[in-house]
């Protein structure tokens, strides 16, 4: 029986036969050019993909906010006309109706995500204190406490907003009905409890990331240190506040920006609660220029609000950034050289 | 060290609270799913008088669920294989050789990481409208364009961590692979990839979570035979009546699996911070 394997026509399906005899060019030595080119040939995919979903879509959101771009230019977003400046200004007119919200809707956002932070920091390292020496069940407290990260944001915010509910909900039910806290039932997705209700839940579901750095970051810190402040008399309390929390500093500078910028943005949260419309007193940006771009579909002052959110966040965390790394950097280091004019990659 | 009194009951009292406060919703969302409808719809109580598995047989026939189920899970994991080996490369490239614009690349990936996702939304969706009337590729409104977006939310943080995992496993490993012959894609893969495992791991970790639990882009790129289950589940509340017990049963459903999934791994997620983001 003589199996015919050289002639594979053009056509032809070769279903499940593995081909032993690849041809494989001579394996050459890395010439020059590869060795220079590999790097750049290794980031290309990422590069590629950076460029086309963030990169570009940044490039055409900052065009798109100079332009009067309503339902009527979507097909073809390119020939809607240029207006200027004037979706920046309406923005940032706060006597008129848009930009009297837009200003009200960041600073509720800014309330929010200090107090949600500033939690969140609280709780996730106080517990990583806790959890730091051995005891019995702190691996299963451990996998507890990671639940509210581990799950999806809209399984869980849904579970709170139906323990927020007026007629049949838990926490009614424990403020009024059991402890009697209450004179009538409250409303906590409508009005101004709302606000703390997304606080709760932006804590609940934020803390444990903290928790997670902060464990790591503990990890790190020598036992010897702790050890040597046992031997000079420290206690538990001192070697907290001396060792663990100076310690920590590097890590809380990390931990601190990123839930800064995870906050200020969040959507999830919002928009599992309250649906697409928040209540006022809970009007969160990223909520509040959804509702101006997709609700009343004006596009242009959609991606001005956009523009000035991100002009905003670049300016807190440069200054950030900046004050964190001067109070870090030991006094003789040399300055850093800022990053490269536009290196061609 | 020996703890003072004071500290342990601190202690005790401080991660017991924690613990009721954590797993108050997860209480509430089984003993709810366990429900018949006259009861969740009425006053709450903490003890289910009727107990029924009626809504875990219901929850499939209300909506569609299999069917989000299976575009979540095809979404999820088409971007997390991707991302991984996408941010394997890169990271690999920005580890182990110097180059020019190498900072501007690092400082690049991470500042996208502060970006409100809404700055992208919009944009985006004109993107794939656009590229849809121009070529026809269907983007918006494709699973092939929420793994796209997606992909690429959980790039620049798995880069960043992957950067600090690669330059703590040691360079004289793949230096002496290179030595004894392997090219340089082969030292990665027999001697940094192996090495790093548990970053890798991680980021796989973090890379599905996030695409499973995504809101905004789901909401506003799926249509009908592509929806995921972050906007699935909006289904459950009709005109007429919200559906609590079939919610917190699919709820519990579909968390099931990713939370499984982390607390398994959750070790390799905390070793992979420690390498990676704590420096």
């Amino acid at each position: 029986m003589t199996t015919t394997t050289a002639s594979a026509q053009p056509g032809e399906r070769t279903v499940g036969k593995s081909s032993p005899g690849t041809v494989r060019g001579p394996r050459r030595r890395p010439g020059r050019i590869r060795r220079i080119g590999l790097p750049y040939l290794l980031l290309l995919p990422a590069l590629l993909l950076e460029l086309l979903v963030h990169l570009v879509p940044m490039v055409i959101g900052i065009v798109m906010s100079f332009k009067e771009l309503t339902q009527f230019y979507i097909r073809d977003w390119t020939t809607a006309p240029w207006t200027g400046l004037d979706n920046f200004t309406m923005s940032v007119d706060f006597d008129a109706p848009v930009g009297e919200a837009l200003l009200h809707s960041f600073l509720v956002t800014c309330a929010f995500t200090i107090l949600s932070v500033g939690l969140c920091w609280l709780i996730g390292t106080a517990a990583a204190i806790c959890m730091q020496d051995a005891f019995r069940g702190r691996g299963l407290l451990r996998a507890i406490f990671l639940v509210p990260y581990a799950l999806p944001v809209y399984a869980a915010v849904i579970t709170w907003a139906f323990m927020f509910q007026h007629d049949n909900g838990l926490v009614n039910h424990v403020l009024h009905d059991q402890l009697g806290l209450t004179d009538k039932p409250s409303f906590w997705l409508i009005g101004d409890n709302s606000f703390v209700a997304l606080l709760v839940v932006s804590v609940w579901k934020g803390w444990p990331f903290a928790f997670l750095i902060v464990m790591a970051g503990l990890q790190n810190i020598p036992k010897e240190l702790y050890e040597a402040a046992a031997l000079d008399g420290a206690g538990v309390w001192q070697q907290i506040r001396r060792i663990t929390l100076p310690s920590l500093r590097p890590v809380n500078q990390v931990l601190v920006l990123v839930l800064f910028l995870w906050t200020f943005n969040d959507f999830n949260t919002p928009f599992v609660l309250f649906g697409k419309a928040a209540p006022e007193a809970a009007d969160l940006i990223s909520i509040h220029i959804y509702q101006s771009s997709f609700v009343t579909w004006n596009f242009g002052a959609g991606s001005a609000m956009s523009v000035l959110l991100l002009l905003f966040l670049l300016l807190v965390t440069g200054v950030y950034l900046f004050v964190t790394s001067r109070a870090t950097r030991t006094p003789r280091a040399p300055r850093k050289p800022q990053e490269r004019k536009t290196a061609d990659v | 060290m020996a703890a003072p009194r004071s500290f342990t009951w601190t202690r005790r009292v401080f991660l017991t609270l924690l613990t009721g406060f954590v797993l108050l919703p997860v209480y509430v969302m089984v003993s709810s799913s366990l429900k018949p409808l006259e009861d969740v719809s009425s006053q709450f109580h903490w003890v289910p008088s009727n107990l029924t598995v009626r809504p875990y047989i219901d929850i499939w026939s209300t909506v569609p669920l299999a069917k989000y189920f299976v575009n979540s899970l095809i979404v999820a994991g088409a971007a997390t294989v991707c991302s991984v080996v996408i941010a394997v490369f890169a990271a690999y490239a920005v580890s182990r050789y110097e180059f020019r614009g190498k900072r501007v690349f690092s400082v690049t990936v991470l500042s996208t990481q502060m970006f409100p996702g809404i700055l992208f939304l919009l944009p985006l969706f004109l993107i794939y409208v656009n590229i849809g009337n121009a070529t026809g590729i269907a983007l918006f409104g494709s699973r092939g364009g929420l793994i796209l977006t997606y992909l690429t939310f959980s790039l620049p943080f798995s880069i960043w961590m992957l950067i600090g995992y690669f330059d703590s496993v040691p360079r004289d490993l793949d230096e002496a692979a290179l030595v004894d012959g392997c090219g340089p894609l082969r030292a990665l893969f027999k001697v940094v990839v192996p090495a790093a495992i548990p970053g890798i791991v991680a980021v796989a970790v973090y890379a599905f979570m996030t695409a499973w639990g995504e809101v905004l882009f789901a909401s506003v790129m799926t249509n009908d035979a592509t929806r995921t289950l972050a906007v699935g589940l909006q289904g459950y509340s009709t005109q007429n009546d919200v559906y609590w017990n079939q919610i917190m049963a699919a709820s519990l459903v579909v968390s099931v699996p990713v939370v499984a999934g982390f607390l398994l791994l959750q070790r390799y997620l905390v070793a992979g911070l420690t390498a990676g983001a704590v420096k």
